[in-house]
């Protein structure tokens, strides 16, 4: 008797996932608790053991696809074993529809020149340095010396040519700015294992308008066409505007003694293996002003403000090319400074290694951006739908402030907070921000 | 300014400072009456006199040995070996007592000397008229080592020497003395003793050299500008103590280097600058650092081709240069 496959839960409020890699090809061999799949849910990818020991007999759904939690993936027996028929229809019609995605898939992903996708010849010790020092992806670089070698001169060509876009930060992967498509979803995570079937009626796209290519008479103008990641940009950014009246407050703090604690603790905290960041003082200030203003956690719901009893922060995280994954601190109001510095360590590197597990992105009930490290000064950042407000961290600058009518040099930061209007009015979301602030400047 | 041969440069530098300090003196093999075998001193014997311009017998180690010990008296002698190869004699004397004297006297005593020798091949010397002995000394804390490239640099240079409280080796490249002619300013001046000279500025590949080989260089960037490369030239005139900071700056600016000597390749001074680079450039190196010496051969050849195949030259320098260049 055959064995189904079955898409797991894998969080508790996780109802679908997206089939990411069949790790076994039909017709082969497969133990018991084998990795079988690989699955992504929430944006986090888990590898799925085998429900049963036998032979991989059928495949009704095509890598790339998502569907409902428990949907029937594929069927594991004994060799030539048959399965069920109308679990086959499906699968068919499943497999036709993805196909012409799978010939996407590949085209998205042009970056490596032919010949060069791993083996980039000699790396001379300058070029390795400057590529480190100016985040260049050598696959990108065209070589002019011996053998196609890159040399000194190409590289610093390629910097000079990609100079235009801003550098990348040197920091922490949570330390990155959050740009505005900061909440996205899956498929903008990982746009190349995208396909839209969830059903198995494939979604028909209407035909760009060609109207304005050929029938604009401006010359010059280009019409871009929307990509998907683009389009689900914009469509949760005008959600989020459309469902929340935004307002932001901006107030300032002083960072001296967070910058003097940090600096004391940064080297006690690194033998212990834990990287203290400001990020972790934000968090921890984010949560006891949390705890002061119950009502900026929560949500609104049509029967009145649903006040959540957990503290969960979430910290926008760059991904690099992949995209942005907002990590939760779940109760953050209940580590010391040293434990969220740990959690935060630990969320992060997971996060770059693909080892989060979906409960690890859910639930957040409010959320930081660090749009601080490129320079911006103080934002008004798009709230994270359903939560109530967005703290926004600006660059820390040293500036010239009054102190009991002196002038001092302090290391300052904007916080700028954007709150649901619906939920909170001004003066409580200032009550809060101000305490924020007051954790901030009176660290101990 | 008047257009002057290295030879000439380096007598008016002695002449100079004859004139300037009466503790100079020179001691050497005909380097009185004769006035030198490179005519390095013609005309001095006549002006200081025989206590000044002293002929000396033919024995390297007592030119040293008096020189020595007339410094330890306070004296500033010039001491002329007659060709580097005849330097050997006096070794001992320049290794065990110059180069220790202000050590072992912590300081109490000093050795302020010049031994002069004219180095190098090329000119049909043979086995014994021919060699690079510098690689022997910069290996001796105690000495500085220098060899001019130029006329320029060989006055102020030695004047410099003449005048510094140490035992300086001062060695000339002896195919240079007529061939190198360059303009030298008629007011007294000094170049000082460490500095190295970015002689020719470039951004693709450094070449460092010093003598004659530094004029060589200069030809052979030459010839790789019309290649298309634009070659930079580090003079090093003070081999020791060495200009690690002005190798290193050119090093980080062309990511390439190519040590030149026409001492033999191995245990040649170029592997001192070829291991200060590695040591101290690496993450600017664009390309292995490349060494252009002699051949390990027990001496130059006396046969014209086999000089020629022993020789480095503007040939060989350019075309190391360029295979360095496209690397």
């Amino acid at each position: 008797m055959a064995v189904k496959i079955i898409m797991p839960k894998l969080g508790e409020s996780v109802v679908e996932g997206t089939l990411i890699k069949w790790l076994v090809k039909v017709g082969e061999h497969v133990e018991e608790f084998d990795s079988l799949m690989e699955v992504e849910s929430a944006k986090v990818n888990t590898e799925i053991p085998s429900p049963a020991t036998g032979t991989l007999l059928k495949i009704n759904i095509e890598e790339g696809s998502t569907v409902d939690a428990g949907t029937i993936l594929g069927w594991i027996g004994k060799p030539g074993e048959t399965v069920p028929d109308d679990e086959e229809v499906d699968g068919e019609d499943i497999s036709e529809s993805v196909q012409p995605m799978q010939t996407k898939t590949k085209e998205t992903q042009p970056t490596l020149q032919a010949g060069r996708d791993r083996d980039l010849g000699f790396i001379s010790p300058v070029v390795a340095r400057l590529a480190r020092e100016n985040h260049v992806d050598l696959s990108k670089v065209t070589g002019s010396g011996n053998n196609g070698r890159i040399t000194k001169k190409d590289i610093l060509q390629f910097i000079e040519k990609s100079s235009d876009s801003p550098p990348e930060s040197d920091m922490a992967a949570w330390e990155t700015p959050g740009e505005g498509d900061l909440f996205r979803p899956t498929e903008l995570q990982f746009p190349d294992r995208f396909t839209p079937t969830k059903s198995a009626t494939p979604k028909v796209e209407a035909p760009l308008p060609s109207a304005n290519r050929e029938g604009s008479g401006s010359t010059g103008d280009q019409l871009v066409p929307l990509t998907k990641m683009r389009k689900a940009i914009a469509d949760h950014m005008v959600m989020s505007k459309q469902t929340s009246p935004h307002v932001t407050t901006v107030m300032e703090a002083d960072m001296k003694r967070v910058g003097e604690h940090l600096q004391e603790n940064k080297e006690s905290f690194s033998r212990q293996g834990i990287r203290l960041t400001y990020t972790a003082y934000f968090v921890a200030a984010t949560a006891l002003a949390l705890r002061a203003y119950p009502l900026v956690n929560s949500t609104w719901t049509d029967h009145g403000i649903l006040v959540k009893s957990a503290i969960n922060i979430g910290l926008a995280t760059s991904l690099e090319d992949e995209g942005l994954i907002v990590p939760v601190i779940k109760h953050a109001d209940g580590y010391s400074i040293s434990g969220i510095a740990r959690v935060l360590g630990d969320l992060v590197n997971r996060a770059r290694n693909h080892q989060l597990k979906p409960d690890d992105v859910l639930e957040g009930t409010f959320s930081i951006t660090n749009h601080g490290t490129a320079g911006s000064l103080f934002a008004t950042p798009v709230i994270n739908q359903p939560q109530a407000g967005i703290l926004g961290i600006g660059a820390i600058k040293k500036r010239v402030v009054v102190i009991q009518d002196a002038i001092a040099i302090r290391p300052m930061v904007y916080l700028s907070f954007t709150f649901d209007h619906r939920i909170l009015d001004g003066s409580t979301a200032d009550n809060f921000l101000a305490k924020v602030v007051s954790v901030l400047e009176n660290w101990q | 300014m008047p257009e002057i041969t290295m030879v000439e440069a380096i007598r008016d530098a002695m002449d100079e400072e004859l004139a300037r300090d009466e503790n100079v003196f020179i001691v050497g093999e005909d380097v009185g009456q004769r006035g030198g075998v490179f005519r390095a001193t013609v005309g001095l014997f006549d002006k200081y006199g025989a206590d000044r311009v002293i002929d000396s017998p033919l024995a390297e180690l007592s030119i040293v040995g008096v020189g020595i010990g007339a410094a330890l008296y306070g004296m500033k002698p010039i001491c002329e070996i007659q060709f580097a190869d005849f330097i050997f004699p006096a070794f001992n004397q320049i290794l065990s007592e110059a180069a220790k004297m202000t050590y072992r006297s912590n300081g109490a005593w000093t050795v302020p000397m010049v031994i002069r020798a004219p180095y190098g091949g090329g000119i049909g010397g043979g086995l014994y008229h021919s060699q690079s002995v510098e690689a022997f000394f910069t290996h001796i804390p105690g000495l500085k080592v220098v060899i001019p490239s130029n006329p320029y640099d060989a006055k102020g240079l030695l004047k410099s020497a003449v005048r510094d409280p140490n035992p300086i080796i001062f060695l000339e490249p002896k195919k240079g003395y007529r061939l190198i002619k360059g303009e030298v300013p008629d007011e007294s001046y000094v170049v000082p003793i460490g500095p190295a000279s970015v002689s020719r500025t470039g951004e693709d590949l450094t070449i460092f050299a010093y003598g004659m080989m530094h004029y060589y260089a200069l030809q052979a960037a030459e010839q790789l500008e019309q290649e298309g490369f634009s070659a930079e030239v580090v003079d090093l005139r003070t081999l020791y103590p060495v200009d690690r900071d002005t190798i290193l700056a050119s090093v980080k600016k062309t990511g390439k280097a190519l040590v030149v000597h026409e001492d033999n390749l191995t245990g040649g001074y170029g592997a001192e600058i070829a291991a200060t680079i590695a040591e101290h450039g690496f993450t600017d190196l664009d390309a292995p650092v490349r060494r252009l010496a002699g051949p390990d051969v027990p001496a130059v050849p006396f046969s014209h081709p086999m000089q020629e195949w022993f020789m480095v030259n503007t040939e060989k320098i350019f075309k190391s240069a360029l295979e360095l260049a496209r690397y």
